[in-house]
């Protein structure tokens, strides 16, 4: 066959598209009187002509009509390895991000006076960065990896998965940017102004095709359980976003925009959202990379299919109410705090479900531990995940809340959860693709995980347990009468009670972001200078078996 | 494909599905989770009857212990009010200086005026009153609208510069800025002042800087520049300087003035919270 190449139908009309996206950016850039508006215009401008660029080369570079089909019929590995790269990338950016912040918190002096390094705006920056950037991008390379795999199916699409992870990381450094110039619609985890919104929900509903797509020709009988979760988390997140981010822009050539919520409703639909985005994104992912990772390392069949079947759903129906524990003792009703706190203690041990089945799936495997520093990561990322899970609903309980509330103990909580479990479950799942992906025989150094590993872990301790002290202080200072019935402490001497503790939560931040170098070491190491795997086994890493 | 097999290592039967070299043992569930599990239902399901919980037709329902959030804030406010209340209403009705003398007024006035004072006055004035640059220090005996009790009171109530009918108020020229004297003339004044405490500046002629003062500056701060509480007119004398003493923020006091502003607590907070803020403060460093 020595047809003439042709354009696909899918090159065609995303450039198409991308031409017209293209033109209505420069109409925008053109008209605003928004600086910050026509910064992100003419950056989606020149997105959207890298794309096109990119579209017509990968057509001119291609040797034969129907080459394609015989060469890329293997698993896609080219956008897992571009997300796991982005993964790392962001990972170190919202580390440091956060190192700063705790350290303007220690000693506001630090943010010298410029607007966009001041705390408000490298807050949501270090937030997004961490959940949303790092966090994100391992969810769409592991999730994109694991379910080729556990499919036998090569991901459905053509340009689709790389316009999901290039998409996506756009939209990262629309919010970023955005962040820093100022422009946030001020809803936690939920910063990014209209048109970035509408541009993640595009993004959104492409990996969501391309992810049932996928499922849909699978070559298994069965939906594997690390399927179920990514697929929770994907639909859940959005729904989230779309309902959470219902606004009215000013003008299409503004950044401003009304969230058309307002007072308790509002704040309801905020903390209905921000909640499950810890519960969908932050957990049922990640449970989804637990659930391939944990089984592939330690060489072991997962604990029990009937607990992560019982898991699986009670975690994902008793999640969604959950979100009223963050508004104890506001304009909340009553009877909408109560669903809030018992649903999250119900929550207990659907979300424990996980943390038995990963701890479990070692068991005959246990030795593992002391060889396999990997192994020993994403073991101690599901205690870490069992201890904020059981913190978490102790936390719902209002009486508990009454003195946490507010608190530095919410933050500990939180990074207990971000460190313990999410970035190390990343790294675990993150040291496993990278010798898979890149075709090597192993991980350039075990000893610099085992670094890692302590190095990281030290600081994590060192940040909760400052938090848990700083964050009981904070609320037992608060809540202090004398005798008479007067407070005993004003606010800013809380303030000042709280210094020591961060100098010592900003130096376990240093610590993690040390560990993060030595991964970003080792990694570099493994891809460039590590030993190539033989070829017959890379191909079977390459290609569906049959 | 679906090959139930026995793990060798556990003993237990797989399900027989395999993916990508993953299986899965059949293991029951942990009768422990199981358990815990029922048990926060059962715990859930006696909340809900016990407390508001389930939105219905007509509102909510309201749990058998008749119990609501506000319903318990107004309680406990009650019942902290009537802890308080007797105090309160002597406070109320009591001269300030017969607060000072009252063994009983006066521990009650420390402890509000105490906690108020944290609550509204310690961002600008430091917790422990000690001030900062455009903030006086309230622990020394220089006041600038005066010290005794009935000043701080008026101060306090109606504020410096603020949005108050009876504020305090005065307006120092801007020397520099509004051209009434040339640069050297307010060097001149500023070596002057600086010296009256004792302080020398270089470049300034003192003979003239004296002259200047006479004449522009005396008529409120006095011949002798000790100031007068009067008019809010600062002690140039005593080398306390509101807004530093050096060379270049005594001119740039001259050149541009200052007019520093304190809020009016008049209706912002209690008249009570007021007196006892009063007692509170003078008792760090009022005078008679």
């Amino acid at each position: 066959m020595s047809e003439t190449k042709n354009l696909r139908l899918g090159e065609g009309l995303t450039a198409a598209c991308l031409g017209l996206g293209l033109i209505l950016m420069i109409v925008i850039a053109g008209k605003t009187h928004d600086g910050a508006m026509q910064f992100h215009a003419y950056l989606l401008a020149a997105a959207a002509l890298v794309a096109i660029a990119a579209i017509v080369n990968r057509f001119l570079d291609r040797q034969e009509t129907d080459a394609w089909r015989t060469g890329e019929s293997g698993y896609n590995l080219g956008v897992v390895k571009l997300a796991t790269v982005a993964a790392v990338f962001w990972g170190l950016v919202s580390f440091l991000a956060g190192l700063v912040i705790a350290l303007q918190l220690a000693y506001p002096a630090i943010d010298l006076d410029l607007p966009w390094f001041s705390f408000g705006r490298l807050r949501p920056l270090h937030t997004s960065a961490a959940i949303f950037a790092f966090g994100g991008n391992t969810l769409l390379a592991t999730s994109l990896y694991v379910v080729q795999r556990t499919s036998r199916a090569r991901l459905a699409g053509d340009i689709a998965p790389w316009f999901v992870v290039w998409g996506y990381n756009l939209f990262i450094v629309l919010a970023a940017t955005g962040y820093l110039l100022g422009v946030t619609q001020s809803k936690e985890y939920a910063e990014p102004e209209w048109y970035t919104d509408l541009w993640l929900t595009i993004v959104w509903v492409v990996y969501l095709l391309v992810y049932l797509a996928t499922l849909m020709k699978r070559k298994e009988p069965h939906i594997y359980v690390a399927n179920w979760f990514f697929l929770a988390f994907i639909v859940t997140i959005a729904m989230l976003h779309v309902v959470n981010n219902l606004a009215v822009p000013v003008s299409i050539y503004s950044t401003k925009s009304y969230i058309v919520w307002a007072g308790v409703q509002d704040a309801m639909t905020q903390w209905w959202y921000g909640h499950n985005a810890v519960g969908f994104f932050l957990t049922a992912g990640f449970l989804g990379i637990m659930y391939y990772f944990v089984p592939k390392r330690a060489d072991r069949p997962v604990y029990s299919y009937r607990l992560s079947i019982i898991h699986f759903w009670s975690l994902v129906f008793l999640y969604i109410w959950a979100g009223p524990h963050h508004l104890f003792y506001t304009a909340l009703p009553d009877w909408a705090q109560t669903l809030g706190m018992t649903f999250s203690v119900m929550l207990w041990m659907p979300s424990w479900g996980g943390m038995i089945n990963g701890l479990m799936t070692l068991s005959g495997a246990w030795d593992k531990l002391r060889t396999d520093p990997v192994l020993r990561m994403l073991v101690v990322s599901v205690a870490f995940y069992g201890m904020s899970t059981f913190e978490g609903p102790l936390m719902s309980v209002k009486a508990v809340n009454s003195l946490s509330h507010y608190t530095d103990w919410t933050i500990g909580h939180t990074h207990s959860g971000a460190l313990g479990w999410v970035a190390f479950v990343s790294f675990g799942a993150i040291y496993c693709l990278v010798p898979w992906l890149w075709q090597r025989k192993g991980l350039y150094s075990d000893k610099l995980v085992n670094w890692h590993f302590w190095i990281s872990t030290l600081g994590i301790v060192l940040y909760i347990t400052a938090m848990w002290v700083s964050g009981i202080l904070q609320g037992l200072m608060w809540r202090a009468y004398d005798s008479l019935g007067f407070l005993e402490y004003s606010f800013v001497e809380s303030v000042e009670a709280m210094h020591p503790f961060y100098v010592i939560r900003a130096f376990g931040g240093l610590l993690f972001v040390i560990g993060t170098l030595i991964m970003i070491y080792n990694l570099w190491r493994t891809v460039h200078s590590g030993e190539v795997m033989e070829k017959r086994a890379a191909l079977l890493q390459q290609q569906p078996a049959e | 494909m679906a090959n139930k097999e026995i793990d060798e290592i556990s003993g237990v039967e797989t399900t027989g599905h395999e993916w990508d070299g993953l299986k899965e043992l059949n293991n029951p569930l942990p009768k422990w989770w199981a358990w815990t599990f029922y048990a926060s239902i059962i715990w859930s399901f006696v909340y809900f009857l016990l407390y508001p919980a389930w939105p219905w037709f007509g509102g909510p329902t309201k749990g058998f212990l008749d119990w609501s959030s506000r319903g318990q804030l107004r309680q406990e406010l009650n019942d902290a009010r009537a802890q308080q209340q007797a105090l309160w209403d002597r406070i109320a009705v009591a001269e300030l200086a017969e607060i000072r003398t009252d063994p009983a007024l006066l521990e009650f006035a420390m402890a509000s005026g105490k906690a108020a004072f944290g609550d509204n006055c310690a961002p600008c004035h430091g917790s422990g009153a000690a001030g900062m640059v455009g903030y006086p220090n309230l622990n020394d005996d220089d006041w600038l609208w005066g010290g005794t009790l009935n000043d701080i009171h008026k101060t306090i109530a109606v504020g410096i510069r603020a949005v108050h009918d009876e504020t305090r108020d005065n307006a120092m020229p801007a020397f520099g800025r509004d051209g009434i004297l040339q640069k050297q003339q307010i060097l001149d004044v500023v070596g002057y002042a600086r010296g009256l405490s004792g302080q020398t500046t270089a470049g300034a002629n003192l003979d003239d800087g004296a002259i200047i003062f006479a004449e522009q500056c005396a008529a409120c701060h006095g011949e002798d520049g000790r100031g007068n509480q009067e008019l809010g007119a600062p002690n140039l004398a005593n080398g306390i300087w509101l807004y530093g003493g050096g060379t270049e923020e005594v001119i740039a006091s001259i050149a541009n003035s200052r007019n520093g502003v304190m809020p009016s607590w008049d209706g912002r907070v209690e008249p009570t919270v007021i007196k006892a803020l009063t007692v509170y403060v003078h008792s760090l460093g009022g005078g008679l």
